[in-house]
């Protein structure tokens, strides 16, 4: 059965790629400003991306609870970032965060309150208490229905899911639009925008265990690079350090452990069960302030030294707590523990560092823009904020603050812009020629896909993870580089009805020039700085105090340094 | 030898013929159904169609389908040592495999 399936075209004002947080935020700004918007995601609207899968808090200096400024979060920020946040997006993190958390309040987000005010938490690299949530384990899904909720009230907004968006076309140097494939049909999209915001999240699926969404693939980051604009700070991927690891249980998130540990305390041990994170300069105490590159720098020396666990990470332990404090504070999940046969009281459980949060991303300036004319980007795919560490609490901030400014900035260049060039179907051609590209023999089993996402995988786990070596390093590039060469130049099978094959083909697309960009990013930076740790160049180098940017350049990605950006005030 | 899960998964839609194929999975302690579901993608067949997003996190709702003719999701259905049988949601539309339409008419195109 070949039939060839006639391309879908849609026209709007803004296009916003990913569903998520940011992605529903500037929707509904865009709306706001009297734009026509497409909100596009590849899955089903406001499932999926890493907002909804947030469990804890959001930092923010409100001041609602005692003496604070966004000046000190900056600080803080500044600090956790260890030299190489840009300025720019750092402050508009810290300053536009209070009026967002605000608004949500005001649209039923139902901030946790005390005394009537809006009620902070401590965590870790922050100074003060400035960490406002929901609920301990809920703060995202709740962001997540307020934004959804606020959104339906705008009908300019057409929300759709099932899409995914495989290119971004260009005329005459300008961001027009995209060829999507809605993968419930198989059937090809041309979509014509005269602004297109890429909202859609990190790259947590380059690695085999994340605490995020499976389709953060770093779809947004390759569609940005494809179409010109510059990534930045590849190389710093957040590792959660306490991710958890076994016994294996169902229908939790593997974070759940950072709630407790806010709460608890809760002891990290190594495979002795002994205390050891003050080997690495970091106390730990039964208290909660060790920051995330600390830790995940102490569990994968002392895995490496061979005082790791049975899985191969440190233990959690709870056991000195009683059964009334641990019910007390989280009585449901201790429930859904004794169901999964884990008792706190009697035994400790294994964590160990897992994929979380991508500081790098598009390289964009105050409004948002990617310099590529027609192109915006906001939350996680935005690089650079947060330098070479992200801040306990700063991504839902970054979310709110980025695509809200995002969302504004887009349905603004619509009013200022009287000849831009519009869509042309000739320059989408090649892409669209790819998507309906069909071979009748097969169904998708000329290559399994899926086996080659695992692969890379492994590939990211093992030798771009934590820790890296310049062998390693380079080992990672020639699988990268051996999997480029079997994936090819079209997608296996023909298009379809959710064809899993083929979407994991586009997917491969995306995913191996983004684990190239990352790894080779890795591979310059001969120093260990936050996230970034290089086991062959330990210590962080004054002559680094840098970022690196990727170009992109005849169809391949060149790595180039820049000065960080700093702002006058701070660099005074 | 290690133990086996058997999946006998109705599988078929969008003009293919519905037919059962049955896989045998390893079975390791703790694994959820999606786990083996993942597990047979990469190793057995990558064609095997099903939704999910969040993985194991009862976030996104997304693995929705009849697990021995009870409806649940497969990221939360414990995967056990003996045969089971794994079916589409029974009443929303057919797109292909376990894959059926949830999302809400006015979120498609």
């Amino acid at each position: 059965m070949t039939t060839t399936l006639e391309p879908t075209h849609l026209s709007t004002d803004v296009l916003i790629i990913g569903a998520g947080g940011a992605g529903m935020y500037a929707a509904i700004e865009a709306a706001k400003a009297g734009s026509n918007v497409l909100l596009a995601d590849r899955s089903l609207i406001g499932r999926s991306g890493a907002t909804v899968m947030a469990m804890m808090t959001v930092a923010v200096a409100l001041g609602s609870q005692g003496p604070d400024a966004p000046a000190h979060h900056l600080a803080d920020t500044l600090a956790s970032g260890r030299g190489l946040c840009d300025e720019r997006l750092a402050r508009m993190l810290c300053e536009d965060g209070p009026e967002c958390i605000l608004e949500l309040d005001e649209w039923g987000a139902g901030w946790a309150r005390e005394n009537g005010a809006i009620k902070s938490a401590h965590a870790p690299g922050h100074d003060r208490p400035r960490c406002v949530y929901v609920d301990f384990l809920n703060t995202g899904p709740a962001v997540s229905k307020t934004l959804r909720k606020v959104l339906h009230r705008h009908d300019s907004v057409r929300r759709v899911g099932d899409m995914l968006i495989v290119d971004l076309i260009k005329s005459k140097g300008v961001v027009t639009g995209a060829v999507a494939i809605e993968i419930s049909t198989g059937r090809p999209v041309t979509i014509a925008a005269k602004a297109t915001i890429i909202a859609t999240g990190g790259l947590t699926r380059l690695y085999r265990r994340s605490s995020a969404s499976f389709n953060m693939s770093g779809d947004g980051y390759a569609l940005a690079m494809r179409a010109g604009a510059r990534l930045i700070d590849m190389e710093f991927v957040q590792f959660f350090p306490i991710g958890h690891l076994a016994p294996r249980l169902i229908g939790l998130d593997p974070i759940m452990w950072d709630p407790f540990r806010y709460k608890l305390g809760g002891r990290l041990l190594n495979g002795n069960m002994e205390e050891f994170t003050e080997r690495y300069g970091s106390s730990e105490d039964g208290r909660y302030v060790i920051t995330r590159d600390a830790a995940t720098y102490a569990i994968t020396k002392e895995v490496a030294a061979g005082r790791g666990t049975p899985s191969g990470g440190a233990y959690l332990s709870f056991m000195h707590l009683s059964a009334e404090t641990l019910n007390e504070a989280f009585g449901p999940v201790i429930k859904k523990l004794m169901a999964n046969g884990i008792d706190l009281t009697k035994m400790p459980i294994e964590v160990s560092p897992i994929a979380h949060y991508h500081m790098g991303g598009v390289a964009v300036d105050e409004q948002m823009g990617t310099g590529i004319p027609g192109l915006y980007a906001a939350g996680e795919a935005v690089g650079g904020a947060n330098g070479a560490n992200r801040l306990s609490g700063n991504a839902i901030t970054e979310v709110l603050a980025f695509g809200r400014r995002a969302g504004r900035s887009a349905a603004a260049s619509i009013q200022n812009t009287v000849d831009q060039p519009e869509f042309d179907p000739g320059d989408a051609q090649a892409a669209l020629e790819r998507v309906q590209h069909a071979d009748p023999d097969t169904r998708g089993r000329s290559i399994n896909t899926a086996a080659m996402i695992a692969e890379l995988q492994a590939t990211m786990s093992d030798y771009v993870g934590p820790f890296k070596t310049e062998a390693g390093l380079k080992t990672a590039l020639e699988s990268i580089a051996d999997l480029e060469d079997r994936l090819g130049d079209v997608p296996p099978g023909q298009p379809g009805a959710f064809e899993p094959s083929r979407i994991d083909w586009f997917d491969l697309r995306t995913m191996l020039p983004v684990a190239r960009v990352v790894t080779q990013a890795a591979l310059a930076r001969t120093e260990s700085r936050g996230a970034h740790q290089r086991e062959d160049h330990p210590g962080m180098l004054d002559e680094w105090r840098c970022n690196q940017f990727v170009e992109w350049e005849a169809d391949s990605p060149t790595i180039v340094r820049g000065p960080t950006i700093t702002t006058q005030e701070t660099a005074a | 030898m290690s133990e086996l899960a058997t999946l006998n998964i109705e599988r078929g839609g969008n003009g293919a013929t519905a037919q059962t194929e049955t896989y045998e999975v390893p079975f390791e302690a703790g694994q959820s159904v999606l786990d083996g579901l993942r597990w047979i993608r990469v190793h057995k067949d990558p064609t095997l169609a099903f939704r999910f997003s969040c993985i194991s996190a009862n976030a996104c709702k997304e693995c929705m389908m009849r697990i021995d003719d009870k409806v649940v999701y497969a990221c939360l259905a414990r995967l056990e040592p003996r045969d089971m049988h794994i079916a589409p949601l029974s009443n929303k539309p057919l797109i292909r495999d376990l894959v059926t339409e949830i999302g809400p008419p006015a979120e498609r195109l």
